[in-house]
């Protein structure tokens, strides 16, 4: 009985991993690597893969900046209706792609909600680079926030307390404490951000368009590839595998960083040594 | 010379936080059960916690004042907190942590508390003690003109605070800083401090010096939190202007202290002697019973019979023989038997 049970667990294994490592090596051996680079100076792949990096850096500074003080909030004070401004905050977790995209046009569109006061600013968001920015930014920061609150809420509150006392103001409690602290944290949270943002589709291409060069990204482009040229579009997806396998890599670095050296590790000596 | 006033009014889980305090160029410990109050009226003075209801005042400086309006952040207040687990900065050398307060005394102060040598380990690789060490030295870093203590030896083993001990009560006696600690070990509080508040639900039961409270407990729960026998009984007007107790154990026991009715009386353990047959000596209050057992404590040695534990020298208890099992008479004079009421 127990024999086939564990039978049973390996088998399940087995399946998953076969399952969902089949695709990535499929990939890989229908671009063998000669073909992958050249490819890669290929136009139209070259300007989907800029694309994709400026758009995804840009949106991941701005995550960056304004999910890191914002998780701080919502990790070190209570308030009243806390826990809906979370929910809200992580609700493009759960939203389709394609209700995200049509949400900022309806948001950030020339007929949307703030499209009159952006238009008498001259400001057109739709189908340009700043949309595809917008769209992983929606997309991607959820990932980042809850990391970052998660991080912020394991710092001990005594150490932030203690650094108080010492004459350290908000600030630098901040700056000198809960941010070293955390750091681990939000260096994982802050890669998979990364690593969702780099893969955005859906809500990019009802929001950005897929203009090759300006709002072309590299998961669209694989997509417009498919039909005519399958080579562009697989040399394309082999190299997003290479970049989310690297991401992966230092998203596991970061976490088990955290749990290294830096924080405590108790040793119990026996006495004060003179 | 700087006085500390504090008046704290704050509800907790359990019951209301209700503390008065003054205090000069002393220490003054706080004792009491965990989950009393104790830590929160170190965080309400350093500023951490806001009181419903409060005052706290350094002189003539304002800290706290809920009915001005007044509430000083904690890095404007004068105040060196000494956190319960020492709360010292993981990712920060020792000499980061001490720098972390003030960076004007460092080396001055690593010397002081011989951590010179461990400047540059992180808290994570140091002993109980050494930790203890640091966290002093880098509440001092900052020269508070307040010196709060949490709980400050109960992290450590018991080897070690036998020795902290000793080192933090020659601290405190040098440093003469108005010094508020919190303990829930009544021998730790008599050692360090000079005056002693038992605390117990939000409120401080008595406060007096470690002397007074063992001559004269408030009530039945200062007399055994400062370590006493209590024994139930009726109380009644006896022989030779004495006070008869009758015991709920059974039995009858004199005393000096005058009372009528319920009443708890008081007994330590030092004030009563063994012997294996009544003494025909002036005590007159002699209880028999069998030994339960025997706990040597290093020269002493602590006896539990029937109701009673007694203290006596660990050469008394050689001299006896004693071992469980044993019939002995425990005695002690009516003057060392204190009348409290019951709680």
């Amino acid at each position: 009985m127990s024999r086939l049970f564990s039978l049973l667990l390996v088998t399940a294994l087995a399946l998953a991993l076969a399952f969902l490592a089949l695709p990535v090596l499929a990939l890989f051996l229908r671009v063998p690597p000669a073909e992958l680079i050249r490819q890669l100076g290929e136009e139209r792949a070259r300007e989907a893969l800029i694309v994709s990096l400026t758009t995804s850096l840009v949106a991941h500074l701005v995550i960056l900046a304004v999910g890191t003080p914002a998780a701080y909030l919502l990790a070190t004070r209570a308030f009243r209706g806390r826990a809906l401004v979370v929910s809200l905050l992580e609700l493009p977790l759960v939203l389709p792609p394609a209700v995200a995209g049509l949400g900022l046009l309806a948001a950030f569109g020339r007929s949307g909600l703030l499209g009159e006061e952006l238009s008498a600013l001259g400001v057109e968001i739709p189908f340009t680079q700043l949309a595809v920015v917008l769209a992983i930014c929606f997309v991607a920061s959820p990932f980042y926030l809850r990391a970052a609150i998660a991080a912020f809420e394991a710092v001990d509150p005594a150490l932030l307390g203690a650094a108080r006392t010492l004459g350290a103001g908000p600030e630098r409690v901040f700056s000198r404490i809960a941010l070293p602290l955390a750091l681990g944290g939000l260096g994982a949270g802050s890669t998979l951000a990364f690593a969702r943002g780099l893969g955005e589709f859906g809500a990019t291409i009802m929001f950005a368009g897929s203009l090759p060069g300006t709002t072309q990204t590299a998961p669209l482009a694989i997509y417009d590839a498919l039909d005519e040229d399958f080579e562009v579009a697989l040399a394309l997806g082999a190299l997003l595998v290479v970049i989310s396998v690297a991401i992966l890599l230092v998203a596991k670095l970061l976490a088990s960083w955290t749990r290294s050296p830096s924080t405590s590790t108790i040793r119990f000596a026996p006495s004060g040594s003179r | 010379m700087d006085t500390l006033t504090v008046d704290l009014d704050h509800p907790l889980r359990s019951f209301r936080l209700e503390v008065g305090l003054e205090l000069g160029r002393e220490t003054l410990a706080l004792v009491g059960p965990s989950g009393a109050g104790k830590s929160s009226v170190l965080r309400a003075i350093a500023g951490l916690l806001r009181p419903e209801r409060g005052r706290v005042e350094l002189g003539r400086e304002r800290w706290l004042d809920t009915e001005r309006g007044v509430d000083v952040p904690p890095e404007r207040r004068s105040v060196g907190l000494v956190f319960q687990d020492y709360a010292l900065f993981p990712h920060l050398s020792v000499r980061g942590n001490v720098a972390f307060g003030g960076r004007g005394r460092v080396d001055e102060l690593l010397e002081r508390f011989r951590i010179s040598h461990l400047a540059a380990a992180r808290p994570g690789e140091l002993s109980g003690g050494e930790r203890q060490r640091v966290a002093l030295a880098r509440a001092l870093a900052r020269e508070p003109a307040v010196l709060l203590l949490d709980e400050p030896l109960s992290a450590l083993d018991a080897h070690t605070r036998g020795v902290v001990r000793g080192e933090l009560a020659e601290l405190l006696e040098g440093l003469r800083l108005p010094t508020l600690l919190v303990t829930h070990d009544f021998e730790d509080a008599a050692a360090l401090a000079d005056r002693i508040g038992v605390t117990a639900g939000g409120r401080i039961l008595q406060l007096g010096s470690a002397g007074e409270l063992l001559a004269a407990p408030a009530d039945a729960f200062v007399a055994g939190f400062t370590g006493a026998n209590l024994l139930p009984g009726t109380a009644r007007a006896g022989r030779d202007g004495l006070t008869e107790v009758a015991l709920d154990a059974g039995g009858t026991a004199a005393t000096t202290d005058a009372g009528r009715g319920r009443v708890g009386l008081a007994v330590y353990p030092w004030e009563i002697s063994l012997a294996r047959v009544a003494p025909t000596d002036s005590t007159l209050n002699h209880v028999r019973g069998e030994v339960r057992s025997l706990v040597p404590l290093g020269n002493r040695v602590r006896v539990r019979l029937g109701p009673l534990t007694a203290e006596v020298t660990a050469a008394s208890a050689e001299r006896l023989a004693l071992a469980e099992g044993d019939l002995l008479v425990a005695s002690f004079k009516a003057t060392a038997a204190r009348l409290v009421p019951l709680g």
